[in-house]
């Protein structure tokens, strides 16, 4: 049997999916920042916080780590309602997204943390800077220099990964496909062009990131 | 009818957790032999070959793992097969596997000093013999813990398969919810079953590593 392809019922519907996209760049861009900000205050919690702080941020990231984003999407979605917190679809998305992406930056940026040594820190105190300016400019930023690669490919990862919230309807890129999908019938079509929009996606941030890097960090 | 949560869901939900065990070991020893192929196209002293390899890592790390589900699934049916979920699942979860195994063995075997393959090539051995008899032996210890790191992650993965309906742990989940209306607590139960799996396996990857470190 012969099958021939038929890309001419996706291309027509193109634009759908270019939204669908745009979603998905929303998604990720918001997730980036309320994961970054999630995971410097774990860090922070996790490296000098009082004992029962430190162990909340531990568990947090432990049990975040150790569960699919699915099912985290799935308590978010359809558990929390029933703990009266009804959220719409794209919310419900961003908030289990940020949990998720949250607890793998806390401990990327731990990691960063522990790399600056001690005596780093006593020459800041040393000097007089007060311990928030001694976490700004003595470990926050060569911190973020030390994990920003480890960071990054995160950050990349969580953007394929949102293609997951399409399992609860919200319209992003891959709900957009399998909308189109169930239009046309050229299932294939669909999920090879949506592959490949997704990788161009993933290397624009490739891109993007390293002039970043390049941008941020220069001598 | 929408009934109670009951201690026979929980059973059905345990059972389910063994599909999810299956389809990971078919994925990780699928995965394993492709990946260490893929590894070795990697890293072998012929540009052309590189190129494919990282052509292969770059386009499987570049899209979600749900867009090779799907592509997968459909795409066995355009060649005229009709797949089971089992065998669509079983082959897209190996490939996406190999190209992460792939990387992270590459990297284990980039971390064996350079003079280790001067000194076998010295010896006349082929690039075959070297990896087989040099490299590959020294490599493997420092594989071990990222390898049961992605293990973990794989573990996780397979919740995708539910999606086109393969029944393992998220499917069951999804099963029962449909039938209790008790989302809170059947996917509470769900997290619980994968944390079961998934912690011991984290924490043993990370008693490897720190044991590596202070070895070295």
């Amino acid at each position: 049997m012969i099958y021939t392809f038929n890309f001419r019922d996706v291309f027509a519907q193109f634009p759908t999916l270019v939204d669908g996209a745009v979603l998905t760049l929303e998604l990720s861009a918001t997730t980036m920042l309320f994961g970054l900000v999630i995971g410097i205050a774990g860090a922070l919690a996790r490296s000098w916080g009082p004992a029962p702080l430190r162990l909340a941020a531990t568990s947090y990231v432990e049990v975040i780590r150790n569960t699919p984003l699915l099912i985290q999407l799935f308590l978010v979605f359809f558990g929390l309602p029933s703990l009266g917190l009804r959220l719409d679809a794209t919310t419900a998305a961003v908030v289990a997204l940020a949990i998720n992406l949250g607890a793998y930056s806390t401990e990327i940026i731990r990691a960063g943390i522990q790399a600056i040594h001690k005596s780093q820190i006593e020459a800041g105190l040393a000097l007089g800077l007060s311990r928030l300016e001694v976490f700004r400019y003595i470990v926050l930023f060569p911190a973020l220099k030390v994990i920003y690669p480890a960071l990054a490919s995160q950050f990349i990862l969580l953007m394929l990964a949102t293609s997951v919230v399409s399992q609860i309807a919200t319209p992003e890129l891959f709900h957009t496909a399998s909308v189109l999908q169930s239009r046309t019938f050229r299932d294939f079509e669909v999920y090879i062009v949506t592959a490949g929009m997704y990788l161009a996606m993933a290397l624009m941030f490739r891109l993007l990131f390293a002039g970043i890097h390049r941008w941020a960090f220069r001598r | 009818m929408i009934r109670e949560v009951n201690s026979l869901d929980l059973l059905y939900l345990v059972a389910a957790g063994r599909w999810t065990l299956a389809l990971t070991a078919m994925a990780f020893v699928g995965g394993g032999i492709l990946g260490l192929a893929i590894m070795m196209l990697r890293i072998a002293p012929l540009k052309p070959v590189n190129w494919l390899a990282v052509g292969w890592i770059q386009a499987i790390q570049g899209t979600p793992l749900l867009a090779q589900i799907f592509v997968f699934f459909f795409g066995f049916a355009i060649f005229g097969y009709k797949v089971s979920p089992w065998v669509a699942a079983g082959v897209a979860f190996s490939i996406y596997a190999s190209a992460f195994l792939a990387e992270i063995w590459r990297g284990c075997v980039e971390a064996v000093p350079r003079q280790q393959w001067e000194a076998s090539a010295a010896l006349g051995l082929s690039f075959p013999q070297q990896l087989r008899y040099v490299v590959l032996p020294q490599a493997l210890r420092v594989a071990i813990p990222p390898t049961v790191g992605f293990l973990v992650q794989l573990i996780k993965n397979t919740s995708l398969a539910s999606t086109i309906g393969f029944i393992e742990l998220t499917r069951e989940g999804q099963i029962t919810t449909g039938a209790t209306f008790r989302p809170l607590t059947v996917y509470g139960i769900v997290a619980v079953l994968y944390f079961l799996i998934c912690f011991p396996l984290s924490q043993w990857s990370q008693h490897l590593e720190r044991r590596l470190n202070v070895a070295r």
